[in-house]
């Protein structure tokens, strides 16, 4: 063996033994530096015969660059070691809670209308509104309600000064709409209303969300079609749907729809039937050629449903403790 | 609306059972509320005959009494109930009876006497709150038969939700014309035959109010027995049907109209003066109704009067005095069509809602009052003797309600429904339902029975049909029709994009009453344009809000209350004015919070909230409008808010609302005790969002000057940044204020503040020569402007 080859097997140990860059520092000064062990042999070559010099040289140089690349790939193990170990020692405890704010959240009727609201857009309803305040034209002379008749004593309804009224149902804004628009129509009317009525399953404010379709060749097979369909978007299961005949001025035949429970009961969840003729006369449509549906649904009882709540009056108390369940 | 299952079942009988029965009237639309059995479960009670009853030897209040309860022993039993008398007969619960509640009768020894059993009192078979003493059961009732049996109390109270229209079914023999309908089966109508006269007594009637009363039928029944009781099937079917046994005659009259749907009302004849006259009233005209109220009458209220003075309202009340007694020997029956118009809303007006009026006001058959008195007289007859006058009827056929045929088509039919009936199905379920039919062209003419009110037009009788037929029959058919787009507006920023932004940052949706109390309106609001509700809930929720803060204060209170410690609520809706005739609604977005800037947590100590938290929040939710920029705040003062932190916010100078922090006063007042911030602003108003309109971006670099100035207090930094924005010219593209300082190193009256220029063009690389002749202005400007100094 050589002079170089032991050298070089030397170092290879060496360098493999360096367990920090400052000792693989020392053995690359030691073996590489101006004063190191190749670079005194390349001084030395001048000693050799000029014909061997070439090949000598040539094999130190090989064996510099080899070393070379041992110190490199050395010195980034032992860099990417110590790194790692450096970091390691900053590790932060993963579990520590989170900074900054926490969102709050959607009050659940709101929750619930956007709901309501996007199943009957993607439908193609436009959401419309109208004023809370309202007069007794709108809210029931247009809509079919007699004076004094009996059907108004249904509607408990607080008045302001003029023959004014809060609103007690959202089905004004139909009225409203058909006058401004015309027909087709396709819409729905979320909103509050008002009944003069507080006890433990009412409260004197709540929210319906109404709905109306009028154009050529509505039926009321077409009604069971739609409001069936919502229902089991709405509560994103199979739900049987039970129409019975009811009563309201302004439909004509009209609907109260159940829905049959976990329980095995039915559950009344909204009132619908087709626009009565006369409120189409009303607001200049004709019968003749328009027919239209129309529903009603109270948000606070579909929200109820959908979500277990089983105190109507914890929507109106604000009670932290009941919102965030929603969030 | 009571109706008993037998009795509906005397009428018509469908094979089916209690729940099939209500079933079908639901789907029929006449909604069943409940089912109740009309008598609580119980086992071995007999009917037994008092043999004697004595005073208990060692009770003064207790009755020793033999009964003979067909058992073969007489048996010895101490009741406890004062009725109890020789000869009575009454419900025995034997030994070994089970009554309802779990009750056990054994053999027991009451004050050292022996007793076998237990005489019952209604609330003790579960018949009824009855409880004054033991049931008094006819003299007929058989010894010893089972008290179950011969009562027919395997019966139930089919409770119903009658909708307006539907005035024909407050009766026994409306319903079964329905269940019969449903199962096309036919009526057993009880026989009613005409009494024929036995006197010639007749009363005088005089109808003078013939629109409002266009029939008026009346009979005299002369002599009863005034000791004569209501038979026991009589008051079983007047207590199903949720009404009390009175006194014989008014007995009748509620049976009656329980049967058939009549009202009647039944005059004492000797206290009734000269004749009856139909009457609208005088201006003020007094009654005293039979509640003793004294009412005060308009001249649109129909009575019925005698020569002297006003006996009833028609067909709501009857008046004091007038009616039957226990001494009433002479009785003269009225049955009366009142027109629907003629007492519409007038039982309101009296604060009533009587059997009657509840019948007239949705319609009585027009054509039914003879027939009701005849049933009433011979039931009358039969149970208290007396002999009957002539029938007579007062009617005027002008007035009478024509029952106008309508048209049917059963091209609508199918139209409407979205489904083919077949022409044979519709007439027959308009026949069965009473309609007289007239085939035309494509359909029918239809005439409704007098006892409907409701049908006038074709939509009615496709409801009918569709009712009979079976709703859920009628298939679900998606409706094909023609698509519209939808109107997406960006010229406005959605409400539900306020919501996300608020709810991001921690905020929660409060959803609070429109209305709230007068007072707390008025402090928040001022005076003037308060809209009041004449007839509020209570006194807490009296006029319509002007303000949303006093309900986000309550709930904010309460929360604290509970134990929260930091609480931020909005609300979005409406603000309501009264304008004169007129009322106004504004859209309003409303914050209230309390508490730490951030939930507490390991990272910050807990800091509290400051004014320019909740701007931030403010200035969040507005920021997709794009009008940051044309935002302003102006130091303004307002009842509720703290002097010196509160400030009008501005849009354009317009103003859009308030912020600021809840006066302390106010905080006390509503016992919120912590610091609370507000804003509140108009969503209309502010939340006009600005369509992007795109500007070319600068290749060159930007450059950034900071300077440091010292100015007055009382100079803002709106002032500030003005001054700056115009001296700088068109080069800023930012101005930064990152610092505000006051302290030492600071005179006091100043404040020391560090604003960042960063200046670009876009066609050039601006130099230190650009830099330093806009700072050159900016200085110059803020000095001569706010006495500003430039800090070294």
């Amino acid at each position: 063996m050589t002079d170089l080859e032991q050298l070089k097997t030397t170092a290879e140990q060496e360098i493999a033994a360096s367990d920090s860059v400052r000792a693989l520092d020392e053995v690359r000064v030691r073996l590489l530096g101006k004063k190191g062990e190749l670079t005194r042999q390349l001084k030395q070559l001048g000693q050799l015969p000029a014909d061997q010099r070439p090949a000598a040289g040539q094999q130190i140089n090989l064996a510099k660059k080899i070393l070379a690349d041992l110190i490199d790939t050395r010195r980034e193990q032992l860099e990417s070691a110590d790194l790692h170990s450096r970091l390691i020692a900053e590790a932060v405890d993963v579990t520590q809670p989170a900074r900054g704010e926490q969102p709050g959240g959607l009050h659940p009727v709101t929750r619930t209308m956007q709901r309501i609201e996007a199943i009957f857009s993607g439908a193609g309803f436009a959401v419309h509104t109208g004023p809370e305040i309202e007069n007794d034209e709108y809210n029931f002379g247009a809509l079919n309600f007699p004076d004094d008749h009996p059907a108004r004593a249904m509607h408990d309804t607080f008045y302001l000064e003029g023959g004014m009224l809060l609103r007690t149902h959202t089905s004004p804004v139909q009225i409203r709409a058909m006058q401004a628009h015309g027909t087709p129509i396709k819409l729905i009317a979320p909103g509050r209303v008002y009944r003069c009525d507080s006890d433990q399953t009412h409260t004197p404010m709540f929210h319906q969300v109404e709905g109306l379709l009028v154009d050529q060749g509505i039926s009321f097979a077409n009604l069971k079609a739609v409001l069936h369909d919502f229902v089991e978007r709405f509560f994103e299961r199979k739900v049987r749907l039970r129409f019975r005949p009811s009563y309201f001025p302004f439909t004509e035949p009209s609907a109260e729809v159940d829905i049959e429970w976990q329980n095995g009961g039915w559950l009344e969840i909204l009132g619908c039937g087709m626009v009565h003729p006369q409120v189409l006369k009303n607001v200049g449509v004709d019968p003749e050629k328009y027919t239209g549906y129309a529903f009603g649904m109270g948000v606070e009882r579909l929200a109820m449903l959908r979500y277990g709540v089983d105190d109507l009056r914890m929507f109106f108390e604000n009670d932290l403790r009941f919102l965030r369940q929603f969030n | 609306m009571n109706i008993s299952e037998q009795w509906l079942r005397e009428w018509v009988n469908p094979d089916t059972d209690t729940e099939g029965l209500a079933h079908q009237l639901t789907m029929a639309g006449l909604e069943v509320d409940s089912i109740e059995p009309v008598a609580g479960e119980f086992s071995k009670v007999v009917i037994g005959k008092v043999l004697s009853a004595e005073p208990h030897p060692d009770a003064d209040k207790l009755t020793l009494c033999q009964v003979d309860a067909g058992t073969g022993d007489t048996l010895q039993i101490i009741c406890g109930a004062a009725n109890a008398r020789k000869d009575m007969k009454a419900a025995v619960a034997l030994v070994g009876a089970r009554l309802p509640g779990g009750v056990k009768i054994g053999a027991a020894k009451i004050r050292g006497v022996r007793s076998q059993g237990m005489l019952c009192s209604a609330r003790e078979l579960g018949l009824g709150d009855e409880h004054e003493g033991v049931l008094d059961l006819d003299p007929s009732a058989p010894v010893g038969e089972c008290f179950r049996e011969w009562m027919k109390l395997d019966d139930h109270v089919i409770k119903f939700d009658l909708t307006p229209n539907r005035g024909d079914c407050f009766c026994v023999a409306g319903v079964a014309r329905d269940v019969a309908a449903i199962n096309r089966l036919p009526l057993n109508e009880p026989e009613i035959n005409d009494v024929p006269a036995q006197s010639k007594i007749v009363f005088p009637v005089d109808v003078i109010a013939k629109d409002a009363c266009p029939s008026f039928s009346s009979r005299v029944v002369s002599g009863i027995r005034p000791d004569a009781r209501t038979p026991m099937w009589m008051c079983e079917k007047l207590r199903r049907s949720g009404l009390r046994p009175i006194h014989p005659v008014v007995d009748v009259t509620n049976f009656v109209m329980l049967e058939l749907g009549q009202p009647l009302h039944a005059f004492d004849l000797d206290i009734v003066q000269g004749g009856i006259r139909v009457r609208y009233a005088e201006k003020n005209e007094k009654l005293t109704l039979l509640d003793g109220r004294i009412v005060s009458l308009d001249t649109d209220v129909v009575l019925v009067a005698d020569h002297q003075r006003p006996l009833a309202i028609a067909g709501i009340m009857g008046g004091e005095n007038s009616g039957v007694t226990e001494q009433t020997r002479n009785v003269l029956f009225e049955a009366a069509y009142w027109s629907p118009m003629a007492l519409a809303g007038r039982a309101r007006r009296f604060g009533l809602h009587t059997d009657a009026s509840l019948r007239f006001e949705r319609g009585v058959d027009p054509w039914l009052q003879q027939k009701a008195i005849q049933r009433a007289t011979a039931l009358l007859i039969d149970i208290a003797g007396g002999e009957a006058g002539p029938l007579s009827t007062e009617r005027s056929d002008k007035h009478m309600p024509a029952r106008e045929p309508v048209r049917l088509r059963v091209q609508r039919i199918d139209r409407v429904l979205g489904m083919e009936m077949a022409p044979d199905e519709v007439a027959d379920i308009l026949r069965a339902l009473g309609m007289s039919l007239d085939e035309t062209e494509g359909g029918w003419m239809v005439t409704p029975p007098g006892h409907r009110f409701d049908i006038s037009i074709e939509e009615d009788l496709i409801e009918e049909v569709a009712r009979i037929y079976g709703y859920d029959r009628i298939p679900e058919t998606p409706p094909t029709t023609v698509m519209h787009m939808p109107k997406v507006t960006e010229g406005k920023v959605a409400e539900s994009r306020i919501r996300s932004a608020l709810v991001e940052r921690g905020y929660q949706e409060a959803m609070t009453y429109s209305f709230i109390s007068a007072d707390l309106d008025r402090q928040f609001a001022g005076d003037g344009d308060q809209a009041e509700l004449i007839n509020p809930i209570s006194e807490e929720l009296a006029v319509m809000r002007r303000s949303l803060w006093p309900g986000l204060l309550e709930a904010l209170r309460n929360n604290l209350s509970r134990q929260q410690e930091r609480v931020r609520l909005f609300e979005i809706g409406m603000r309501y004015y009264s304008q004169k005739t007129d009322f106004k609604e504004i859209n309003t977005l409303s914050i209230a919070i309390s508490g730490s800037r951030l939930p507490e947590q390991w990272g910050s100590a807990a800091e509290p909230v400051d004014l320019f938290d909740i701007k931030s929040d403010l200035e969040a939710v507005l920021r997709p409008t794009g009008n940051l920029s044309s935002l302003n705040y102006r130091a303004e003062e307002n009842p509720v808010l703290c002097p010196g932190q509160s400030a009008r916010v501005l849009l354009d100078d317009e103003p859009i609302g308030w912020l600021g922090a809840l006066h302390p006063q106010i905080v006390q007042q509503m016992g919120i005790d912590r610091d609370a911030w507000l804003f509140e602003v108009d969503i209309d108003a502010a939340f006009t969002a600005k369509i992007p309109e795109f500007k070319g971006i600068s290749r060159y670099p930007s450059i950034r000057r900071d300077i440091s100035i010292l100015v007055p207090e009382s100079v803002s930094i709106a002032e500030i940044r003005e001054t700056v924005r115009l001296a700088a010219g068109e080069l800023l593209s930012e101005l930064l204020i990152f610092d505000i300082y006051r302290g030492t190193g600071v005179d006091s009256g100043l404040k020391s503040v560090a604003l960042g220029l960063i200046l670009q063009e876009y066609s050039r690389t601006l130099t230190d020569i650009d830099g330093d002749a806009v700072i050159q202005a900016v200085v110059g400007k803020l000095q001569k402007s706010h006495q500003a100094k430039l800090r070294e």
